[in-house]
């Protein structure tokens, strides 16, 4: 069970746009809400209205600040969850076969059942996508909404994770990045979509589309032709200019 | 990492029990009858003991028994089933001893290679992490492991030469590790650039936290030591740890001093093991701009 | 492999009920799953035209709200000291007797005694209309407080604003500039669009002291100095209009450019326009070179024929424009400094405006008929489109600098054209089309009309004889004429002082005016539990209701529990702030998904209830009997005018049931309910753009009952209200102005748009601009309570650009003092680099007083959570006049938030953040210190 498999039928995960996201927290609290009530135990919270407050999430959504070398500081939002990896650590430290990753489609998942909350996929996890939950005593982790794509009680269009139907600004897209000719996996090629640590040897199936360049609006001596004065700055000028102008149309 | 006193109490007897059980053993000392009672008894409440020990950081110990399922690809499963087999490899060595007066050496023997390989097994859990570098080296980590539960075992076995050799052994090991480890996260590759793929905009720092509040990862992974106190640790450890028992134990012998000894060594062994957790720096930590 | 076997299609709920959300203002369809009639789960509603399914962070924390441990249980009167918290439980009976006991003798005797105020009220037209029937002058929502500012320069300028009002055309836009500090309103629509468009690869520039949140995925940043986006604008205006890149037939067609003005200094009409008999304005007609007025068939208004008349020179509004704007003084080195904007950039994105506005234009091939008769064979579409945010327009400068950005819009002539800014009905609707502000009292009977309006000169001022503010927040009064929204912000303040009178009851709903919704909160505390010589309080009655335990609870004497947005009845109407979109009408209801489990009632269905006691007459039968049971039943029955009811879709007609304009359903209700919350229908093609001159689309808008009549207007880029105001201060007219406030006046009230820093007397010495801005997953503070949500935001640090940590040795962490003239607060801070170098932010309204919304004593809100709110005043320093002047936009009366200048030094780290306030007594105890919430197996 904690072996992977060799291959998994389909490759489920997220594609995450970091030129988008806003950072508004909705697939966060989405993910939390769906969660609570669905798959396993409920992601609780401790001291919920108290000093301090702190309750299990498997989604947060993190915020950057980069200085270029040149220009203007950027910020970058930056969610994170369970990146469903093929070559997933958690899944084989865990002793006792709760944490596997599905054969069909390559989700990870923890069988709760079976948890005995030792941590140790959340210590081999490079990510912070496992959270132990404090009032169950389990790992809990992103499910991919494996009750939601699947279920033929949602009609069809809702059959997508919480975090992906809810995203205003469609920053989270989901689907088949085993397959080249997804939707996903288009997207990832056309926007040169990247791992997250490549170099820890997950292989993560999300992905992430970094931001486009930002700040790049030419140079003024290049729209200056946009805004070549019409006739010299005096009003008597341009009132003539008008004139001529209004002819035209 | 988050230095829970359940994993280094676990650590630091369970090492120590498995330590002499190898000495045991081997027939070191060769002891019978109530004297080889005392010794298992002791050997068995510090393996033991800790083994209890870590099952106190688990969500559902009552579930523990499935941890012995996974032993292909889990080193916890492993270790389990190495340290279950050599309890009772160990325990049936150790009745030959106690009420028939008999050695079977080659029960010993392997009781004893178990024993081993229990810390070894220990060791791995740690050794295996990629994301916490300063644990994620190999030879070093076993070693780690190895020479202080050994020259623990040494030590309460009263194998006073070994005791003094592989002490020192140990010492020279546990100061690599601290070295090397030092420079293990520069050397794993992994940093804020490669963990946000940002780096190739510019200088990449942490904003706004997803949370304002604390979360299991930042308790679990997030622990910041002091330079200056951690370099304190170090002497007091490796003063306790190694030199003192050296000392003690290059001393005319005298039961006083060695238990002060075993005492001193306890104590160092546990800073050490503290320290051990308390310095990890688990990657996560880069997501929160923390290390 | 032996994988579990999983049930991958459990039962989502037993049951989907739809409405509509209120975790803000932004109203979008939800969808809220029950199982064992219990709320499970909620997400958007893919149908609905708001959110189309999406929903933000605070949506979907509804269930949280709904079980919040903070709701109040049943009626509270107060028996300790006000501020104490001390209440004991009443029956509804009893709370109303209370109320009836101090409102009926006030209503015979003098009904201006009554101050109601409503915040963040989505039933304005409601309220409205309890208060008028009351007969009080004083009511009005948040507006003043919010963002008046941004809604009045929209309607007096181009008969509708950003928000609610309309949106950019997400599917044509090319550029998209939005502009000011909050990510506030319309908060799903803009992330959606913005999510569109740069799907699209369309640019998105942001002009932001601030870069957060949709201003980090801008393409292009403008990290602006606060307060000076009107004079960046008429910079990039001067551009544009030096280069020509400016649309003439737009401006000839649609606006009042070619409109002529009177140009003679001495006569009483100087700067007014030129008007026919009827009052309509005149332009001369390009084909015939003859005086007409605009709007007669087959006219080509001229832009700069002048004319003469009756020895007065007349001349177009653009003439006036052509001299205002392409002065040097606006010229992007002259200002480049003020904004922190090089000029350079400035003149890019002004080339950039002009780029994509003209050579990227293009024709949808969609034929339509102007008001003049004239037919159109395409809709010629530029595709920029701009939007403003909350932060240009709480400045003392912010209706000018909004009435600028409108400026630019027409001047580029992209309102109401494909791929620019698009109204959604009921706008377009103009100025004119809107009531005036009415305050005749009569004792005993309803005010003489509705009290919000727009007004048009110094006669529409709501003055007693005396020439006295008739209004308790001095609304419509020479301090600020076009105060469409009121001043809530003043009400107490000025109820204090008696100044302009002394009230008797102060009467609000859903405002947490002694907290976060305040200036001077601390102030505002005092007030509230003054006492005079004889030991009564200054304002002798306060009643409040609302569904939490908020800060202002401890502040009233009669508290009336409201319910939660699952258990009520809303109506989100078309008289009111709808939910439309650019391409269809729409309005929407809340329906009590789950019942109450407890002793609370709708606040609406209890002004029901107390409007009968009171004998009100919109709210009583003939017979004296209750005319509404509750507030449902008023949604159904009441009609405003004949045909017109809260609720457009399924009236009825004489052929059954149809939209917009029709007789009362008894089942409308129940329709929306089947048809998930909301009505909708759309625009026909051809119609949906150029709305205001589109004569299939004004038809339309008649047929559906947003007008009586078409109303076809050019847009005003010449306010000519403003300049009667003007001219009253000039000497003019009947009505005059006090002296102290003629200069004023004179300066700041010009027609066309200008930019004037505002008032820093007073300032001296603080220079640094201290701003909020609200976190996208928490709405003031509503969030606080939310178990979910104050996760994500329990505490607020003050952000500071990289430069002033350097100067003051800060680092992330550390605590400063931060001074204002008025305040001093002692907060942790933390490091930004993407901020403009002179400014300092924090999240709104994270910080709680110790005791409220049933949160521990030691709550970070409250340990670490601060407000910026004690820093600043509601007045501005005293001049040594003896005057009060408020701290607020002189045209509109808009709070100016934004104005804070501050100074910060580094400070002692204290044990909490400071000011402290000792706690108030929480009326409902403490939440509990677990939660693992499923409702289901």
């Amino acid at each position: 069970m904690t072996s992977l498999p060799a291959s998994t039928e389909k490759k489920l995960g997220l594609v995450i746009d970091l030129d988008t996201c806003v950072g508004c927290h909705a697939c966060v609290i989405s993910c939390k809400g769906w969660n609570t009530e669905n798959y396993g135990a409920p992601l609780s919270d401790t001291d919920p209205y108290g000093a301090e407050p702190s309750g299990t999430f498997l989604n947060r959504v993190h915020s950057y600040e980069v200085q270029p070398a040149q220009g203007e500081a950027q910020l970058i939002h930056f969610p994170k969850s369970c990146l469903h990896c093929e070559d997933a650590p958690c899944v084989t430290v865990c002793p006792t076969g709760a944490s596997y990753k599905r054969v069909e489609d390559g989700i990870v998942l923890v069988n709760e059942s079976d948890c005995i909350g030792c941590g140790l996929c959340a210590w081999a996890c490079p990510y912070g996508a496992r959270e132990m939950d404090q009032l169950e005593g389990v790992m809990k982790k992103c499910t991919l909404c494996v009750d939601r794509i699947y279920n033929e009680n949602l009609p069809e269009e809702d059959r997508q994770p919480a975090c992906v139907r809810t995203c205003p600004a469609g920053a989270r897209h989901f689907g088949d990045l085993g397959d080249p000719d997804s939707d996903v996996s288009q997207l990832v090629a056309e926007r040169g979509g990247v791992d997250l640590m490549p170099e820890q040897g997950t292989k993560p199936v999300n992905k992430y589309l970094p931001p486009r360049p930002k700040d790049a609006l030419p140079e003024f001596d290049v729209l200056a032709p946009f805004l070549e004065p019409v006739v010299d700055a005096e009003p008597k000028g341009f009132l003539g200019w008008l004139d001529k102008a209004l002819e035209k149309i | 990492m988050h230095p829970a006193p359940s994993v280094i109490f676990f650590s630091t007897f369970s090492g120590l029990g498995f330590g002499l059980l190898f000495w045991l053993g081997f027939g070191f000392p060769a002891v019978t009858g109530w004297t080889a009672f005392a010794f298992f008894t002791i050997a068995y409440i510090l393996a033991v003991g800790g083994l209890i020990s870590s099952t106190f950081h688990l969500g559902h110990p009552e579930r523990a028994l499935k941890a012995f399922t996974q032993w292909r690809t889990s080193w916890l499963s492993r270790e389990g089933w190495c340290a279950v087999v050599a309890l009772v490899l160990m325990a049936l060595y150790g009745a030959g001893l106690v009420f028939f007066d008999q050695r079977w050496t080659l029960l010993g023997i392997i009781g004893a290679l178990f024993s081993l390989a229990t810390v070894f097994t220990t060791s791995m859990i740690y050794a295996q992490l990629k994301t916490i570098p300063r644990w994620n080296q190999l030879p070093l980590t076993p070693a780690y492991f190895l020479s202080l539960s050994i020259a623990g075992g040494a030590l309460m076995a009263g194998q006073i030469t070994w005791a003094v050799v592989l002490l020192v052994i140990a010492g020279a090991i546990q100061i690599a590790t601290w070295l090397m480890g030092d420079k293990a996260l520069e050397n794993s590759g992994t940093d804020m650039a490669s963990a946000t793929q940002l780096g190739n905009i510019g200088t990449v720092r942490a904003f706004e936290p997803p949370h304002t509040g604390t979360n299991y990862l930042l308790r679990e992974f997030v622990h910041v030591v002091g330079r200056k106190h951690a370099q304190k640790l170090r002497i007091i450890a490796l003063g306790l740890m190694i030199i003192a028992p050296v000392v003690l134990l290059l001393l005319p012998f005298n039961h006083f001093l060695a238990l002060i000894a075993v005492v001193a060594h306890v104590a160092g062994v546990l800073t050490s093991r503290w320290l051990f957790f308390a310095e990890a720096e688990h990657v996560v930590g880069l997501y929160y701009g923390k290390r | 492999m032996n994988q579990p076997k999983l049930n991958l299609s459990p039962k989502v709920s037993d049951e989907v009920r739809k409405t509509t959300c209120y975790m803000c203002a932004c109203r979008c369809g939800i969808n809220v799953h029950l199982k064992d009639g219990k709320v499970a789960y909620i997400e958007g509603n893919r149908d609905h035209p708001v959110n189309q399914g999406v929903l933000c962070a605070k949506g979907s924390a509804g269930i949280m709200q709904h079980n919040a441990p903070s709701r109040l249980k049943a009626p509270l009167k107060r028996v300790g000291p006000r501020g104490s918290g001390e209440f004991e439980e009443i029956s509804w009976d009893e709370a109303y007797d209370i109320t009836c006991k101090w409102l009926k003798p006030i209503r015979e005797e003098n009904p201006e005694k009554l101050a109601f105020f409503t915040g963040r009220d989505q039933s304005q037209s409601f309220t409205s209309f309890w208060a008028q029937n009351f007969g009080t002058p004083n009511y009005a929502a948040h507006g003043g407080f919010c963002s008046v500012n941004m809604a009045a320069a929209g309607i007096y300028t181009i008969g509708g604003a950003f928000w609610e009002f309309g949106q950019p055309d997400w599917d044509h836009t090319k550029l998209f500039m939005l502009f000011g500090v909050a990510e506030d309103h319309d908060s799903n629509p803009i992330k959606m669009g913005i999510g569109k468009i740069k799907g699209r690869g369309a640019r998105v520039i942001g002009v932001n002291p601030i870069r957060t949140g949709y201003n980090a995925v801008a393409d292009d940043w403008v990290g602006i100095t606060p307060g000076t986006d009107g004079l960046f604008i008429l910079s990039m205006i001067h551009c544009l209009m030096k280069a020509g890149k400016i649309d003439l037939n737009y401006l000839a067609q649609y606006t009042d450019a070619p409109v002529l003005l009177n140009e003679d200094p001495k006569s009483p009409e100087y700067g007014l326009y030129m008007r026919d008999k009827d009052g309509k304005q005149l332009v001369i007609d390009r084909e015939t070179g003859k005086l007409t007025p605009y709007d007669q068939p087959g006219v080509k208004p001229d832009l700069s024929a002048t004319h003469r008349a009756k020895g007065v020179t007349h001349r177009p509004v653009f003439h006036r424009m052509a001299e205002m704007y392409l002065s040097d003084d606006y010229a992007p080195e002259a200002v480049a400094e003020r904004c922190g904007i090089p000029a350079k950039r400035i003149r890019a994105i002004a080339a950039e405006l002009a780029r994509v506005a003209f050579e990227e234009a293009f024709e949808l091939d969609h034929e339509w008929t102007d008001f003049r008769g004239e037919k159109h064979k395409t809709m010629t579409g530029r595709p920029v489109s701009f939007h403003a945010m909350r932060g240009i327009s709480a400045h003392a400068n912010g209706f000018q600098t909004c009435r600028a950005l409108h400026t630019l819009q027409i001047l580029l002539g992209t309102v109401e054209v494909p791929g620019g800014f698009r109204f959604k009905p009921p706008y377009p609707k103009p100025a004119t089309a809107h009531p005036k502000p009415h305050v005749g009292l009569t004792p005993g009977a309803p005010l003489n009309g509705p009290h919000l309006g727009f007004v048009h000169g110094p006669e529409d001022l709501a003055l007693k004889e005396d020439g006295t503010p008739a209004r308790i927040d001095k609304a419509y009064t020479w301090e600020n004429p076009m105060s469409a929204h009121g001043l809530m912000h003043m009400v107490i303040s000025n109820a204090h002082a008696g100044d302009p009178y002394k009230i008797d009851t102060l009467f609000m709903y859903m405002a947490n005016m002694s907290w976060n919704s305040s200036m001077n909160t601390g102030g505002v505390m005092e007030m509230l539990t003054d006492k005079d010589e004889n030991g009564d309080y200054v304002i002798p009655h306060i009643i409040y209701s609302d569904a939490y335990s908020s800060e202002m609870v401890a502040y009233a004497d009669l508290i009336l529990p409201d319910t939660t947005y699952l258990e009520r009845h809303d109506c989100i109407s078309l008289l009111d702030r709808p939910i439309c979109e650019a391409d269809a009408v729409a309005d929407a209801i809340r329906w009590p998904v789950v019942e109450p489990d407890r002793n609370v009632k709708g606040f609406q269905s209890a002004l029901c209830d107390l409007g009968a006691r009171l004998g009100l007459p919109g709210f009583t039968n003939e017979d004296g009997s209750q005319k509404y049971a509750d507030y449902a039943d008023y949604i159904i029955n009441h009609e405003r005018r004949p045909g017109i009811g809260p609720l457009a879709g399924w009236r009825m007609g004489d052929k059954g049931l149809q939209s917009g304009r029709g007789g009362v359903n008894a089942a409308q209700i129940d329709s929306y309910i089947k048809n998930g919350g909301f009505f909708v229908e759309h625009i026909p093609d051809g119609s949906n753009y150029y709305k205001p001159w589109n004569t299939a689309y004004q038809s339309w808008a008649v047929d559906m009952g947003l007008y009586d009549s078409p109303q076809p207007y050019l847009f005003s880029l010449y306010v000519e209200p403003m300049r009667k105001f003007q001219l009253a201060a000039e000497g003019h007219g009947e009505r005059q102005p006090p002296d102290h406030l003629r200069q004023r006046i004179k300066d700041t009230m010009s027609p066309l748009p200008i930019w004037y820093e505002t008032d820093q007397q007073g300032n001296e010495g603080y220079t640094i601009t201290a701003l909020t801005q609200r976190p996208m997953a928490m709405y003031h503070s509503w969030g606080s309570q939310n178990a979910w949500l104050r996760q994500l935001h329990g505490h607020n640090p003050l952000y500071l650009p990289t430069k002033l940590m350097r100067e003051n040795d800060l680092k992330d962490g550390d605590w400063a003092r931060v001074s204002s003239p008025h305040g001093e607060i002692t907060v942790p801070v933390m490091e930004m680099a993407a901020l403009n170098e002179n400014t300092v932010w924090t999240w709104n309204a994270i910080g709680k007083r110790k005791g409220a919304w049933a949160l521990d004593k030691d709550a970070p809100e409250a340990t670490r959570g601060f407000l910026l709110n004690h820093l600043i005043h509601e007045l501005l320093p005293p001049k040594g006049d003896g005057l009060r002047w408020a701290n607020s936009d002189p045209i509109t009366g808009q709070a100016a938030w934004f104005d804070l200048k501050v100074r910060i030094e580094k400070a002692q780290a204290p044990r909490e953040s400071r000011p402290e306030y000792p706690p108030i007594k929480s009326p409902v105890g403490q939440g509990p210190d677990k939660l693992a919430w499923k409702v289901g197996e």
